[in-house]
This record gives structure tokens, sequence and C-alpha cells, in this order.
């Protein structure tokens, strides 16, 4: 697929504090991206550069092989869906899609005709003469959204989009945001600190960290294979083991081996940590499981679907985090206090250095 | 609120009524009596003194004040709201040092400021000697005592109130409308004129409607930089009261002089009640 934006080397320093250190990253056409960190980690800023109310320190932002570095926000074929959503509080609804429109000096008819029909996709037609604070917080999000959509930029930029909405309207945004991606055939790029947003809505994914790029890729690989401790830690639930590099694994603590595939460029005996999801551990694992442990059963939390484990072992410190399908809860049950073995196959462990 | 502070307003009301509104009802009363002969007030009713206001000499100052007052203040807002803009552009720990700044000279009487005026615009004053020693030769201009120097004397009083009132709601203009309307095409200009402006007005209008009420019946600046060549309506009422002793007619000028103040003052007041109104339903829906 053609490459749309290609961010080449950006650094962004604040005084002597770099918020986005080097970054490289090359965004195609018609793809659903999102940039994940914890807050603090540079998306915003590296957002903003990309929206142009900063400019990079150093290196270059292209959109379809153009510099854009230096280009004013107002110039740029890119629009910023804010967190705040930003809407004008003296405009209505119709007023605030069609603002952008009337910047682009569009005959009255045709701003009617566009923003009639990007109201009817983002469902506020009933809505066209409200005032944003009429609005509740899931009818601003589809203003701004339209808003911004309004103007058939190359780059849609959101950030945080969901993240002034409850919890439930946030899961049922999730789903429209990617249709209307789909319909509208714009490329998104997302801000957020939410991985399971993350992981829901894009097609691929970059994981920032103090302003640096630790991994890009898809959803799934990055779950999948991690590319270090943190994102490993970052994304999803993970259990750590720490303990020595093995030939072919990770000497725990206390001497258990650890089957895995031991990264390149790691010696034996340098520290290391082996990694398992909790999905990935079976109770009463076969006779062909590489790892296996003792443990003591030390809380059982019910979520509908699967069942989520606290195994005392000596591994860790932590209780280890087993989850196990309701089926198979229900074929076999287990009791808080009841001692049980866990396994998991040497090609599900993940080891990192520490 | 307890049952007990209507008891903790009252010495506040008191004073307020003995010393404010009887007053006020005094001079009110005064202007429906005729004048008396020598000067005193004969106890008769009659609009005439309302008529007399309305006289085209009379009327003409009403029109002159306006025109001092208005010109005063649209200089004030203009150059209060871009020094309002300005602090509230600063960033957040140095704002209260330049709003300090910008009400230091309350802290002076109004009278020693007025007159420092004097000091600086008069003849032989700073600024003839600042010309001079920059090699002017000739007359020396003649700053003080005209129109020019009220209306710089009323700006440079009331300049600090329109800072404040404009200061308030450009502080909390949200910055990113302003970058919205960016993002969305606008050029700077565009976006100050259909975004910043409209919503900072009701700051505008009320630091306006201060200046301008206060300017309208000032007397102690045009009468010392305006040297009493240039009447304003207050100059007008104490002339009534103090040296023409025609206490009814000063009393009905008075009354027409705060009718338009209050008319003024209770627009803005519905005005910023309607913005304040919206302000609360978007805090409620949020």
């Amino acid at each position: 697929m053609k490459t749309l934006l290609a961010i080449d080397r950006v650094t962004k320093n604040f005084g002597r504090i770099a918020a986005v250190d080097d970054v490289s990253l090359a965004i195609r056409e018609n793809e659903f991206f999102a940039l994940l960190g914890p807050s603090g980690c540079g998306k915003t800023t590296l957002l903003r550069m990309l929206a142009g109310f900063e400019t990079p320190s150093g290196g270059n932002i292209l959109l379809d092989g153009k510099d854009i570095s230096a280009v004013p926000p107002n110039r740029r074929p890119v629009n910023l869906m804010f967190q705040s959503y930003a809407l004008f509080p003296h405009m209505s609804v119709r007023a605030n899609i069609a603002y952008g429109l009337e910047m682009e000096r569009l005959p009255t008819e045709k701003i009617r005709t566009r923003v009639d029909e990007i109201m009817a996709t983002t469902q506020l037609s009933a809505l066209a003469d409200r005032k944003p604070e009429q609005l509740s917080g899931g009818q601003k999000q589809r203003v701004a959204l339209a808003r911004a959509l309004v103007k058939r930029p190359r780059l849609l930029l959101l950030d945080e989009p969901l993240g002034a909405l409850d919890k439930k309207l946030r899961g049922a945004m999730q789903m429209e945001l990617k249709r209307l991606q789909h319909e509208v055939g714009i490329t998104f790029v997302v801000v957020t600190h939410d991985q399971e947003e993350a992981l829901v809505m894009a097609d691929r994914m970059a994981v920032l960290k103090d302003g640096k790029l630790l991994q890009c890729d898809t959803p799934h690989e990055i779950y999948e294979r991690p590319a270090d401790r943190f994102v490993a830690d970052f994304i999803g639930v993970m259990n750590f083991c720490e303990g020595r590099a093995a030939p072919d694994g990770v000497t725990a603590r206390d001497g258990t081996m650890l089957r895995g595939r031991v990264p390149e460029g790691m010696a034996v005996d340098d520290r290391a940590v082996a990694a398992v999801r909790p999905e990935r551990v079976t109770l009463f694992p076969a006779a062909n499981i590489a790892n296996r442990v003792a443990g003591t059963v030390e809380a059982l939390a019910y979520h509908g679907l699967d069942l989520q484990l606290h195994i005392r072992t000596a591994l860790t410190e932590k209780p280890f985090l087993v989850r196990i399908t309701a089926d198979a809860a229900d074929r076999r049950p287990v009791r808080v206090g009841e001692t049980v073995e866990i396994g998991w196959a040497a090609e599900d462990t993940r080891i990192f250095r520490n | 609120m307890t049952p007990r502070s209507p008891l903790l307003m009252a010495p506040a009301l008191a004073w307020l009524t003995g010393l404010m509104v009887v007053p006020c009802a005094l001079v009110l009363a005064l202007a429906f009596f005729r004048r008396g002969i020598y000067g005193g007030v004969e106890y008769t009713f009659t609009l005439e003194n309302f008529a007399q206001v309305f006289d085209p000499l009379y009327a003409g100052i009403f029109l002159n004040s306006a025109r001092i007052a208005g010109t005063a203040t649209l200089i004030a807002v203009v150059i209060g709201y871009a020094a309002a803009y300005a602090i509230a552009a600063a960033p957040r720990h140095r704002q209260p040092i330049y709003l300090f700044f910008a009400v230091l000279p309350f802290w002076s009487n109004y009278l020693i400021r007025t007159y420092a005026w004097i000091v600086l615009l008069n003849r032989e004053g700073l600024i003839t000697q600042l010309l001079r020693s920059i090699g002017y030769t000739g007359e020396p201009p003649s700053l003080l005592y005209t129109e020019g120097a009220v209306i710089a004397g009323l700006v440079y009083n009331y300049l600090p109130f329109v800072i404040l009132a404009c200061y308030a709601p450009l502080s909390r203009l949200n910055p990113e409308l302003a970058e919205a309307s960016r993002d969305l095409g606008g050029s700077a200009f565009t976006t100050f004129r259909r975004i910043v402006l409209p919503l900072t007005l009701p700051g505008i209008a009320a630091g306006a409607v201060f200046v301008f009420v206060l300017s309208i019946g000032n007397f102690v600046t045009p009468a010392l930089l305006g040297g009493g060549r240039f009447q304003m309506i207050g100059n007008l009422v104490y002339d009534q009261f103090l040296t023409a002793n025609d206490w009814p007619f000063g009393a009905a000028l008075s009354m027409v002089l705060i009718a338009i103040m209050m008319l003024l003052l209770t627009l803005q007041a519905f005005a910023s009640e309607r913005a304040s109104g919206r302000a609360t339903a978007r805090e409620e829906a949020a």
C-alpha cells in the first residue's frame, strides 16, 4: 500500500526535554493508525506536529512526498479532532460543521449540500440547529468528527477521541469510528492511552514511551510479539518471571527452568525476564507441555466468558494470572485453596532483557 | 445562607439608604420645583427644569459629553483589549503580576493622578522639555486645556477597568477553540473576528459601559485638564449647584444623567446575565 504520511526522524525539544525523540513512521493510505503510549510519551506532541501546531526541532514530515513541516495548520489538508472537541459555543451544530467549508470559500449551495451529507452520515440531521451546550457527550463527539470530516482531509487526526465518553458508549463508538473510516475512505491517525481501544480500532499501531518509538506493527503482532518488556506490560496483561538467561530459556529465581526462545544477542546468565499471557496458561497441562509449575489457587474472579485465577507459585512474588474459559472451568471446577499444576508451551514464552 | 444573614446585611443597607437613596430622592424631588428669584427654591410643582434640559444649548452639552465619553471609551477599549489579550496569552504564573501592574494606578488618588497630567502636558511641562532636549525650538505645543487632554485623562483613568473586564473572558477562553479555527482553515485574522471576538464580547461590553458611564458624568478631569473651556455635563451640574445657584435645574440635569447611566448599566447587566446564563447551561450539560 502507498505511503501517505512519512514521519522522518522527527524530534521535538521543549527546553532540554525531548518530547519526541527521533521518531520515524510511515502511515499508509486509508489506514486506521493508532499512536499509543502512557501520558507524557510524546504522542500528543507528535499529533500536534502533524496538525501544524508545533514545528519539529529536527526531521521532516512528508505528506504525499511533500515536506509540510513548515506549512501553517490552516494550509494543510489535515484536520484534527480535539480531545475537548473544541466546538464553537456560539454557533449551531450546522454552523460549526459549515465553518471549515466557509474558510475554503465554497459557494453557499455547495456548503449546504456537503454539510447535509455529513450530518446524515453522522446522524446529526435532527440536531442541526442545536447549540453545543444542548448536546450530550456522544453528540458533541459526532459534531467534532463531522466538522473535521466535511473538509475531506487527506489525513484525519483524532486526539483521544473517546476519552470523554463513558465506558459503554465508548465501545459502541469504537465500532462506529471504524465504520465511518471505512465509509469515507480517509486515513485516520488516533492518539490514545487506552491499549484496548488501540487494539480494537487500529489496522496498525505505534507504541511510544518517553518520546521514543518502541514498536510499530499490527495489533496482533504487537500483542503476540511485543518488542520489549515495557510493550509487553503496557499492552494487555502479562505474567513476568525474572531470572537469568539460559541456552533455551530462563532460569527463574527458584531454579525452575522456563523454556522459550531466547532473543538474539542475549548471552547466557544475562538478566532476563520470561513472560506469558494469562490466556496461554492452562490448568492441569498435558504431558507434552514444556513449562509446568505447581501453585495454590488464591482467588477466583468470574467474568462471564472466562474465569480469572490468581495462583500463588514459587516463581513470582505476585500471584500468577491465569485465564481459563468458562467452558474449561465447567469441565474441571477449581476451588480457592486447591493445589493445582499450571503450564504453558515453550512457544508461548516471550523472553526480554530485564 | 443562614436565616440570620439578613441581619448582617443591615448595616450596609442602612448606610446605602441613609447616604445614597435619601439624598437621591431629595435631588429628584428638587428637580420638580421652581427656582426662587434670589436663588432659593420655590416649592411649586413644575416640569420646566426638564424642558430646559432639552433646550438646544444644554442638549448640546449632553451630546458633547456623550461624544467625548464615547471617544474615550473607544480608545480605552482598543488599548485595554489589546493589553488584556497580551496578559491572557502570557504564561499563567506571570499573569497576576501583569494584572497587578495594570491596576497599580488605583493605589494613588484620582486627583493626584490627574494633577500629574498637568505637570506632563503644560506649556513648560515634561513633554515640551522632552521635545526641546531633542532639538525642538518652536512654540511649545498647546496640549493642556484641549479636548484631547480631557480624553487622554479619561482613557488613562479608566483603562484598568477595561483591562480587567476583558481579561476575564479572554483568560477563560479555551485556547483549543482558536486552534480548531486555524485547523479548519481560518487565518489568524478570521479566527480572531469569528471566534475570539464574539466569545469575549461580554467583557468588552462590560468594560465599555463602565468607561462610558464614568466618563460622561465625570467633572474633575474636564475641569482640570479641559480648563473649564470644554464643558461636560458633570461641570454643568456642578455650576448649577455651586455657581448659578439654580438647584432645581441642576437636579433635573443630574436626574437625566443618572437615568442615562442606569439605562446603560441595566442593558449591560441584562446582556451579561444572558451570556452567563449560557455559560451555566453549558456547565450543567457537561
